[in-house]
């Protein structure tokens, strides 16, 4: 009994840590499982985030969608690669969006998300993302979380410096980082600089977010390698850095790292508007997809276009202007004033920070030091604001809160440095693990910073998880900047490698999150609205198959009469009406994918039966108790048979 | 053992740093009792009015207008699982008039999670038809209406 009364005494201590909140009068939370930082991104269970964050996938190609700051993954978006899952890009409604004038490329290099903009500030209706390798820009409407247009960048390579967009979302933004022959011809790589050029493309958005490429400016055959357009003050330009002003096209480790200082390239879109309004752009022959989802349809269709403006500066003065920067800058940031610009020179302990109104003066008394193919290179002293000599090695990217700070990852020295804009004091510096990319500040990079967490993107993982193999997931690391010091609350890990990120306060997103598609505004050309119009039609060696599904049934569930060598379309419409009720559909031996079907949706599956038999269908998203008993048989018969085609739901035809 | 001192004790911890956890165990141990006893003996089912938005329907005389209407929103919406006149996934509304109140009806088609977790005849109802789940298709009070209407022409 004795040993009873301490156990029992022994457990009520450990049980009393464990629930030490209500025990604390003054508040105070001692002992480590309610230590405060754990507190300040915990979101208990029930609740919901406070920010929507969205990730770029880098190799995976993809976007995901984290709640901040729990570091929830919410979903993961296709984009630019192939998802059996969502049978994106394997059902015949998407496959579209994936077309190019390469034809199907079914993986991309998915870089720098942007959520569109109205007045400078996150607006939540879109969310771009560029891919860097078959360049193109997609969108991601907010309504559905889904890919409803992708456009391609023709005379491109390696679409790096985009998808940023301007103040009002009047364009996304792309570039080359890889120079080639424009137009493309057959030459020999030694002739780069004589051959080799670049091109700037401003692409249009629409009131209904419809993308079309307004026009490209040629451009030196330098590497653009990031870009963000001006706002308040400097709305109407673009600052872009660039490397391997060397125009080096081997062993660009050293030889594109040769110079102390390349540029950052401002360019006056609001001009470059000007000259193509008057007709001094060229019609150049390009050819290039556009790919677009259609709601009512639930399809995608792509169309092949064949020609792009194009702007030559020589020709256009006043476009574009050279400001020196140390050194291979890569990240160029434009703080919430639009005054200042922050080249990240990658190979320099030091940042330089241009004045936006210093270069306007500049450029007025044309202070150049010389021109480079009609570009004229202005005096670094003459737009430089200021330097931020932090002691921190290889600067990447810069991002801003609300109350005039920056805060700046660096890659070399593994570390985040937060800095005063103006001083370009240094305030304070945290240790990342390990080696930070890009960073992120919901709305830190627009005009209204919401300046309550930062996140840092980073490349290496090594020891902070459990290992997985060689291969170790990509860590992201959140910290508390409400402070004065950048305090570390959470680690939590990302799909593929992403390549910046944004985050907009849910409010903005969440009301109009759509919950089903309505069944009565559904155009698919092979829908059904309703069970009676289930039908199975042979056109040849086609099949059509009108196929229903509610819970818990196909309908129909029995189907003879295919043969082997058919072409059996299945055309799944979801005839539920209600939110997260989707129904999935797989069918043995298809060479492609499933379809999950949204409720109030029409989704079809290519299915090419090789041999004779009886083959099951069923749903594969577990949608009620009888979800095991939604499935169905369709029976193939040999080729040239004569077996009847018939399809029921109960009892058979007569 | 262990583990019965422990939770014992555990318990003893809780229940002493706060009020209100008994009358929460109380209650969640009456939800389960009242699943597994028998219903109370049968209540005249056309004075249940169910549970949900609609608390009274006035019936005029049949408005054709409305029963047109209400046909092509229950073929498209609700033909999946009820057939008008034979037993299919669920039960079919003919002659549901005599059978439910009008207010039970409403409720059933605007709120079946709730009615089929807390309403007594659409508890037995779920059972009946196998735990097929009855679908909340997302129909307005007003589609709902016509509907009903729809259903005073199913003898």
């Amino acid at each position: 009994m004795k040993t009873l009364i301490f156990k029992c005494l022994g457990t009520a201590i450990f049980t009393f840590a464990l629930l030490a909140g209500c025990a604390e009068k003054d508040g105070s939370v001692p002992g480590v499982l309610t230590a405060g930082m754990a507190d300040k991104s915990y979101v208990p269970p029930g609740e919901l985030d406070e920010f929507y964050g969205f990730f770029s996938g880098g190799f995976s190609g993809q976007l995901s969608v984290y709640g901040i700051p729990s570091g929830r993954l919410l979903k993961v978006i296709p984009v630019y690669s192939q998802d059996a899952e969502k049978a994106y890009g394997y059902n015949e409604e998407t496959k579209p969006m994936l077309n190019t004038s390469h034809g199907f490329v079914p993986w991309d290099d998915y870089h720098h998300p942007h959520i569109s903009q109205t007045n400078g500030i996150p607006d939540g209706r879109w969310v771009f993302g560029n891919g860097n390798n078959t360049p193109r820009i997609a969108r991601v409407d907010l309504t559905t979380f889904e890919t409803v247009e992708i456009l391609e960048i023709p005379n491109s390579a390696g679409n790096h410096c985009s998808s940023f967009v301007t103040e009002n979302t009047e364009y996304v933004i792309g570039g080359t980082r890889f120079s080639v022959p424009i137009p493309q011809q057959d030459v020999p790589i030694e002739s780069y600089k004589e051959n080799f050029q670049g091109t700037i493309s401003f692409i249009s958005v629409g009131d209904e977010g419809g993308m079309d490429l307004a026009f490209q400016i040629l451009v030196p055959g330098f590497g653009y390698d990031l870009v963000r357009a001006g706002k308040g003050k400097s709305h109407g330009w673009a600052f872009f850095t660039t490397y391997n002003s060397e125009e080096a096209n081997t062993l660009l480790e050293v030889n594109a790292s040769q110079k102390d200082t390349d540029y950052i390239a401002a360019i006056n879109w609001k001009k470059a508007e000007e000259y193509v309004a008057q007709g001094k752009a060229k019609e150049m022959p390009a050819t290039y997809a556009h790919n677009v989802y259609h709601e009512d349809t639930h399809s995608a269709t792509s169309e092949m276009k064949s020609s792009v403006k194009v702007l030559d500066p020589k020709e256009c003065p006043g476009i574009i202007y050279y400001l020196p920067t140390p050194k291979s800058p890569h990240g160029v940031d434009v703080d919430p004033t639009g005054e200042y610009i922050v080249g990240n020179g990658k190979l320099s302990a030091d940042m330089a920070v241009h004045s936006f109104d210093k270069m306007l003066s500049a450029i007025e008394r044309k202070a150049y030091v010389e021109e480079i193919k009609g570009i004229p290179v202005l005096q670094y002293e003459e737009t430089l604001a200021g330097t931020v000599s932090s002691g921190g090695l290889g600067p990447l990217h810069t991002e801003f809160d609300d109350r005039g700070n920056a805060y700046t990852s660096f890659f070399i020295s593994s570390e985040v440095v937060k800095w005063k804009v103006g001083t370009w004091e240094i305030l304070d510096r945290a240790p990342v693990y390990y080696s930070v990319g890009h960073l992120m500040i919901p709305g830190g990079g627009t005009v209204k910073p919401w300046g309550k967490y930062l996140i840092a993107m980073n490349k290496i993982t090594k020891d902070r998880y459990l290992p997985t193999g060689p291969e170790l997931c990509h860590s992201a690391q959140l910290f508390d900047i409400s402070g004065d010091k950048m305090e570390l609350i959470l680690d939590f890990p990302t799909i593929g490698e992403p390549h910046y990120a944004q985050a907009i306060p849910a409010d903005l997103v969440a009301p109009n999150s759509k919950k089903f598609y309505p069944i009565g505004e559904n155009n698919h050309p092979y829908h059904v609205k309703k069970e009676d119009e289930t039908k199975v039609v042979r056109e040849g060696n086609i099949v059509h198959i009108y196929m229903s599904t509610i819970r818990s049934h196909f309908a129909p569930d029995n189907i003879e009469g295919i043969r082997v060598g058919d072409k059996v379309y299945f055309h799944v419409t979801n005839l539920e009406q209600d939110w997260d009720v989707p129904h999935g559909m797989a069918v043995l031996g298809a060479n492609n994918s499933e379809l999950l079907i949204m409720p109030g949706q029409t989704e079809t599956l290519l299915w090419e039966p090789k041999e004779i038999g009886i083959y099951p269908f069923y749903c594969t998203d577990f949608c009620s108790a009888l979800h095991q008993e939604m499935q169905g048989y369709v029976r193939v018969s040999p080729s040239g048979s004569n077996t009847p085609l018939k399809w029921w739901l109960g009892d058979p035809p007569s | 053992m262990k583990y019965t001192v422990f939770l014992f004790c555990v318990s003893l911890t809780i229940a002493s740093c706060g009020g209100g956890s008994e009358s929460q165990e109380s209650s969640s141990n009456q939800t389960p009792q009242s699943m597994v006893q028998s219903e109370p003996a049968e209540a005249d089912p056309m004075l249940n009015k169910g549970i949900g938005p609609i608390t009274s329907v006035t019936l005029g005389p049949l408005d054709q207008a409305l029963v047109d209407e209400g046909k092509v929103i229950y073929e498209e919406l609700c033909t999946a699982c009820h057939k008008p006149t034979e037993k299919f996934i669920g039960p079919a509304p003919a002659g549901i008039m005599s059978r439910r109140s009008p207010e039970w009806i409403m409720n059933m088609i605007l709120n079946p999670e709730q009615m089929v977790k807390e309403d007594p005849i659409a508890k037995k109802l779920l059972v009946e038809y196998n735990m097929a789940p009855m679908a909340n298709q997302n129909l307005t009070e007003d589609q709902a209406r016509k509907v009903l209407e729809y259903f005073r022409t199913l003898e």
